[in-house]
């Protein structure tokens, strides 16, 4: 089912949290909401399940709209951070607790639940309690918990972010593979990007409760809307200063434009190589298993780094101390002015 | 084997650290209650003789049914007050907070004189009560009323400690299940909190066999009327009726040991 949003406005006290936020998610779609902490994602995501009122703003459900209407009647799975799995009941009340509420017939219960077990592969666990399951198994019987009454939407509120990386990384690809089965329309909330861009359709980027961008991995990926965008996905260098004819002190960049700007390049579309006569000295370099890291500093004091394979040709003769020319291949360039929660930005 | 023989042999300071828990347990709570026992089971036929009496039963069953209607009552608003305390916002949360657990630090004599000036025969509430042509002092309702005062905190708090570490994610959970409030309360909130429930229910049914100050001055004490298991060992006392004031210990500290015997199977589980 389709879900649409419209002028969303939440605050807490006179902090707002969600500003003007408006978006449309099709029938089937896996979208995930990606930004930093505190930006105001869960709260979009309480929002649309009725948990949490809005302050203005509509939200509409399969073409009506249901502000007015509880939780409870939204028919929308909400599948929380840290499980809230039911601790007195067992893995097989949990699953079913949906349909007992709504008076399904046991038997219905029954086959239901046999068949999330299938779906999580957890059968024959069936009767333990949650405290009994590792937290990859919580995970997926909470999933199971939300699908059981066949909700319209699935709303999925950090799902992996109390695993382990390991265990993350399973949970992910199997999201990916049992969206592709049942096709229930979900949104997820996560500040992991590559969570974000390996298991969704669509991402929205949401920074300071706002909709920063929507568009599809390689969209966000390859034609970031704002500055922030291009900040947040992805390693970057960030160039500040004067771009006089395509210049940006030591380097050549490929961007149009003049004047005070900030330049957004990403570790991966620059090279680096041997050369007396380059720009730079390479301070560091750091293997990070298929990659590696290099830091420079170039000759007028500015810091840049690349990302490189691990067996990459461009590597020949690079170590700290060593000389290196730059070539910039690929950057975007915004007009310099403060960005709000800069400070936030990774790398 | 010899692991677990290394890991429980005491240490040098240990031992007369032991020795002395122990000697003060068995001092305190021990030989009192040997000393009780052996007096009883020597004069076993007038303590029974004296605990058949009418007037014995009747503080038995008055003690008992003081109890149970206080366990009814603070289920209901101990459930709900604690409810209310830890999930609602409101003005004047945090005294009423602190009020709830004041029954705790007063005297029960204190709280007993309080109520006896409110509903005694000058009392503030006298035309209110009379109109209505109840009788609270010296009356079945004063023992209700000074029995649920001071059992007042025990289900509250249990049951609010509770309720503030668990949070509301699982009822949040049942509402987007499609869970009716009711059917919430029922099927999540109570089982969650069973055990603050079932610790302060034997608290306050413990509490109110034993209560003795607010229900002698609110209730008086007749016999055959507003006596108490308590205030029937105190008069049997007065009149030199030892036995009977024995028994009645004895069946008390019996009551208490089968209600700590309850608690303890229930945490095992």
């Amino acid at each position: 089912m389709g879900i649409r949003v419209q002028g969303l406005v939440k605050r807490y006290g006179t902090v707002p949290v969600v500003q003007d936020v408006s978006f449309e998610v099709r029938t089937g779609e896996l979208v995930a909401l990606l930004g930093p902490s505190g930006g105001g994602k869960s709260t979009i995501l309480r929002i649309i399940a009725g948990l949490d009122p809005a302050d203005d703003g509509e939200v509409w459900l399969d073409g009506a709209r249901v502000d007015a209407l509880h939780a409870r009647e939204r028919q929308v799975g909400f599948v929380f951070q840290h499980y809230a799995l039911f601790r007195h009941m067992t893995v097989e009340q949990n699953i079913a607790f949906g349909l007992r509420v709504q008076g399904a017939s046991k038997e219905h219960q029954r086959r239901r639940v046999d068949d999330l077990l299938n779906i999580i592969g957890l059968r024959g666990l069936g009767d333990r309690l949650p405290a009994e399951l590792s937290g990859g198994q919580r995970q997926r019987v909470a999933l199971a918990r939300a699908l059981a009454p066949e909700p319209k939407l699935l709303l999925l509120d950090e799902p992996f972010g109390a695993v382990d990386a390991k265990v993350r990384e399973e949970l992910r690809r199997w999201l990916r593979r049992l969206h592709d089965e049942v096709h229930t329309t979900s949104i997820f909330v996560t500040h992991d990007q590559e969570e974000a861009f390996a298991v969704s359709d669509r991402v929205m980027i949401i920074q300071q409760g706002r909709l920063e961008q929507a568009g599809t991995p390689l969209e966000i990926l390859d034609a970031p809307a704002t500055e922030f965008v291009a900040r947040f996905v992805g390693d970057v260098n960030v160039l500040a200063g004067d771009v006089v004819d395509g210049r940006l002190g030591l380097l050549a960049l490929p961007v149009a434009g003049s004047g005070p700007m900030h330049v957004i390049v990403r570790s991966y579309d620059l090279k680096f190589w041997r050369a007396d006569d380059g720009v730079a000295v390479v301070q560091r370099v750091t293997p990070l298993g298929d990659r590696v890291r290099v830091e420079a500093i170039l000759d007028d004091g500015a810091a840049i780094f690349a990302q490189f394979p691990r067996r990459s040709s461009l590597l020949t003769g690079i170590g700290a101390g060593a000389r290196i020319a730059i070539e910039v291949t690929h950057a975007r360039a915004w007009p310099a002015r403060a960005l709000p929660g800069e400070h936030k930005c990774p790398s | 084997m010899s692991d677990t023989a290394r890991r429980s042999r005491p240490l040098g300071i240990a031992v007369p650290v032991i020795a002395c828990v122990l000697v003060y347990l068995v001092g305190v709570l021990v030989v009192p209650l040997l000393a009780l026992c052996a007096t009883v089971l020597s004069n076993l036929p007038e303590v029974v003789g004296q605990l058949t009496t009418p007037e014995a039963l009747h503080a038995m069953g008055l003690s008992l049914v003081l109890a149970a209607i206080a366990l009814g009552i603070n289920l209901v608003a101990g459930i709900a007050g604690a409810i209310v305390l830890v999930r609602q916002q409101f003005y004047g949360r945090s005294l009423l907070d602190a009020l709830v657990e004041m029954p705790l630090a007063l005297s029960p004599v204190m709280v007993g004189l309080g109520f006896f000036l409110l509903f005694g025969r000058t009392g503030w509430a006298r035309p209110v009560i009379d109109a209505l042509g109840l009788k609270v002092t010296f009356a079945f309702p004063g023992l209700v009323l000074a029995t649920t005062f001071v059992t007042l905190p025990f289900i509250v708090r249990e049951v609010g400690l509770i309720l503030k570490v668990q949070g509301t994610s699982e009822e949040q959970a049942a509402a987007t299940l499609g869970a009716s409030p009711w059917q919430t309360f029922w099927l999540v909130t109570i089982p969650n909190i069973r055990q603050g429930l079932e610790l302060g229910a034997t608290l306050t049914v413990a509490r109110a066999l034993g209560e003795f100050g607010a229900v002698l001055v609110l209730g008086g004490a007749i016999s055959g009327e507003t006596q108490t298991a308590t205030t029937f060992i105190h008069a049997s006392m007065e009149e030199r009726q030892e036995p009977a004031a024995y028994g009645m210990a004895m069946l008390l500290a019996a009551a208490a040991a089968g209600l700590l015997a309850f608690l303890q199977s229930r945490r095992r589980r």
